[in-house]
């Protein structure tokens, strides 16, 4: 990768409560190149969320997030409030699982794609509608200039899910943020919203980071792969070379759970996701895993390339 | 199928009335719409459609949840259709239910012993006194250890509820389990455990499964036979290798195509049906065949299928479908192909 969009290093979020603190993301480092699809896969509370949504400052205050996150030459975690506006919504912009939720029910769909552009581009009433219904358009929903003035009670949820997408495109972003954006809808209908997705990247350029657990999903869409757990990155790779090589005992056995025909039994991953106070002072997956060995138990396995352009951060990796 | 069904369907109908009647406003839900289907001694039998197809609903009428409108529902040859709840009890032993959501199913103020032993109590079925060793035996069997009968169900991570789940259903030994999308709301590698167990315990007790799922990797990967329901139908019933392997429905066609598989060359090298338009609302299901408005096809079968409901017809052994372009001898329109060549 020649250049770089986003440059994400050493991030690391804790949440401090008075119930105690969570160490959710752990010296987390990526990288997102123009136009790229990386799907980042995890399994509940991996810290796949959070991370990004402590890129954009979305998180609450009892989040401390350190590391950087470089963004067009500057670092978004230290950027004052103004600056992250303008890149809020206008260059970076998120997608996400729940369509029924994420649009205000009390406004028209129009409405709530127009104040993007007034807020963001500063387009008059009649040039916001205009482009609002390019928008729709663009997302593919049929007869746009009626569905502009329909709320959004009254559209199914993979129409919602698309006016979600026209809006976080609104601006023409560099970043599409998606997280989990077909879980909840059916699978004729993310179907559909995957092909828009791949569409909108060839169409427009826009980098995407899905934000999955679905491995078929990554398997359809995404360029390169990061698998989390607990925090961590356990493994990267571009993606024809994860299902095909993969490294680390946690993505093997995520690839082994998923239901196949003729399978005899699936592959079961024992134990459960730890719940961190602190970074561990070991490999993470240590405790579930069948290679794990006193080195493990008691050390933090370092990312290392093991073949071109594939991470791993194992001490016994291999297929 | 070997022996006398466990559980024979034949024409459930559940229609829902919502909004007020009063007002002249309101309406019916074709939630379920003439569904037929058996189940024989230990046969799992999947049922799969997304959601609003009316699933569930099938499942809360065969366990006598919701009242159907019509239709007649036999347990081992008893007709329970019109039971009253008394007369209905001694029977509840014979069907049992999982349920999607393990966080609401289980009473939080009971411990997991109590909730499993609570069948055993009801149904009388063990003296009191070897009560707890029967539950500690449940436990073990479902993979629990048996300390965890003396905690709450909050206390318990998502796939060990479910466990306890399971073994209160299966506690009084019963001869059909619905299991209503068990596996949907916990991570894919404890999806992995529980399917297996599932797996383990028909194959150990032997009793019958509906199950309720939209996922068809799952089904392919636990059921014996599959039925497809699409807005309160079922519109293709087949044994899981030849369904999967050649299926006649173009909605069966449409929706195994747009299944993704965790395999990036093969996701990549499929073509994809893509479905236009939403799923009708069951308020208001269309006239004739009800996949009609989506179909890719609908041009071809025009009038028919605006005008006749296609029957569930046999195509092959054991393989029904209810579409009015499949031919006698099972003959059925390649959607894809079509869909490659650019309709």
């Amino acid at each position: 990768m020649s250049d770089t969009l986003l440059e994400v290093r050493d991030l690391s979020v804790r949440f401090v409560t008075d119930d105690g603190a969570t160490q959710a993301v752990d010296r987390f480092s990526f990288s997102l190149a123009p136009g790229e699809v990386l799907g980042i896969v995890g399994e509940s509370g991996c810290g796949k969320s959070v991370t990004m949504m402590s890129l954009l400052r979305l998180l609450p205050e009892t989040a401390v997030v350190t590391g950087e996150a470089v963004f067009q030459g500057n670092d978004l975690l230290s950027a004052p409030p103004a600056a992250l506006r303008r890149v809020r919504g206008r260059e970076i912009s998120f997608v996400f699982q729940e369509p029924m939720t994420s649009l205000n029910p009390a406004f028209t769909v129009g409405r709530q794609i127009a104040e993007v552009l007034q807020k963001h581009l500063g387009l008059s009433r009649a040039e916001a509608r205009r482009r609002a219904i390019e928008l729709l358009d663009l997302v593919r929903i049929p007869a746009p200039e009626r569905r502009l003035d329909e709320y959004p009670h009254q559209l199914s949820g993979g129409m919602r899910q698309r006016v979600m997408i026209a809006i976080a495109l609104a601006c023409d972003p560099k970043i599409l943020i998606a997280d989990e954006p077909t879980t909840a809808l059916d699978v004729t209908i993310q179907a559909g919203i995957l092909d828009l997705m791949r569409d909108i990247r060839d169409r427009l350029g826009t980098a995407i980071v899905l934000i999955t657990h679905n491995l078929g999903v990554v398997a359809d869409i995404a360029d390169r792969v990061v698998v989390m757990y607990a925090g961590r990155k356990a493994e990267e790779a571009p993606v024809h070379e994860l299902f095909a090589h993969p490294q680390h005992p946690y993505t093997i056995g995520l690839l082994g759970a998923i239901p196949r025909r003729g399978a005899d039994r699936l592959q079961e991953i024992p134990g459960l996701v730890p719940a961190l106070a602190a970074p561990l002072p070991h490999c993470a997956f240590a405790p579930r895993c069948p290679r794990a060995d006193d080195l493990s138990r008691t050390q933090v396995p370092e990312l290392r390339e093991i073949r071109p352009a594939h991470l791993v951060a194992c001490f016994h990796p291999g297929t | 199928m070997t022996g006398d069904p466990v559980l024979e369907v034949d024409g459930l109908v559940k229609h829902f009335h919502v909004g007020s009647q009063l007002l002249g406003g309101g309406g019916t839900v074709h939630a379920v719409d003439g569904v037929s289907l058996t189940i024989g001694p230990g046969e799992l039998l999947g049922l799969v459609g997304e959601s609003g197809s009316g699933k569930s609903t099938v499942g809360n009428c065969i366990a006598r949840l919701v009242e159907p409108t019509a239709g007649t529902i036999r347990i081992r040859g008893t007709d329970v259709t019109h039971l009253s709840r008394r007369e209905m009890r001694p029977l509840r032993r014979e069907v049992h239910m999982v349920f999607q959501d393990p966080y609401s199913s289980l009473n939080p103020r009971m411990t997991c012993g109590e909730i499993v032993g609570e069948p055993l109590r009801l149904h009388k079925l063990v003296p009191r006194r070897d009560r707890d060793r029967r539950i500690v035996q449940l436990f073990d069997q479902v993979g629990l250890r048996s300390e965890l009968r003396h905690r709450y169900p909050h206390e318990l991570s998502g796939g060990q509820r479910q466990r306890v789940g399971l073994a209160r259903a299966l506690s009084v030994s019963p001869a059909l389990l619905i299991a209503d999308e068990p596996v949907s709301a916990l991570d894919v590698s404890v999806q992995a455990s529980i399917l297996n167990l599932l797996r383990e315990l028909q194959r150990d007790l032997g009793f019958s499964c509906l199950f309720i799922t939209h996922d068809l990797a799952t089904v392919e990967f636990l059921c014996d036979r599959v039925a497809v329901m699409y807005l309160g139908a079922i519109v293709e019933q087949a044994p899981t290798e030849e369904l999967f392997a050649a299926p006649r429905h173009p909605y069966t066609q449409a929706l195994l195509s747009a299944a993704v598989v965790p395999d990036p060359v093969e996701q990549r090298s499929r073509t994809r049906i893509v479905l236009e338009g939403d799923v009708p609302s069951p308020l208001a299901p269309p006239s004739g065949c009800r996949f009609r408005t989506r179909c890719p096809l609908a041009a071809r079968s025009a009038p028919q299928s605006v005008e006749e409901e296609p029957e569930l017809r046999p195509v092959g052994p054991d393989h029904l479908v209810a579409c009015h372009l499949v031919g006698p001898g099972g003959a059925a329109p390649e959607v894809l192909d079509l869909a490659a060549g650019g309709i």
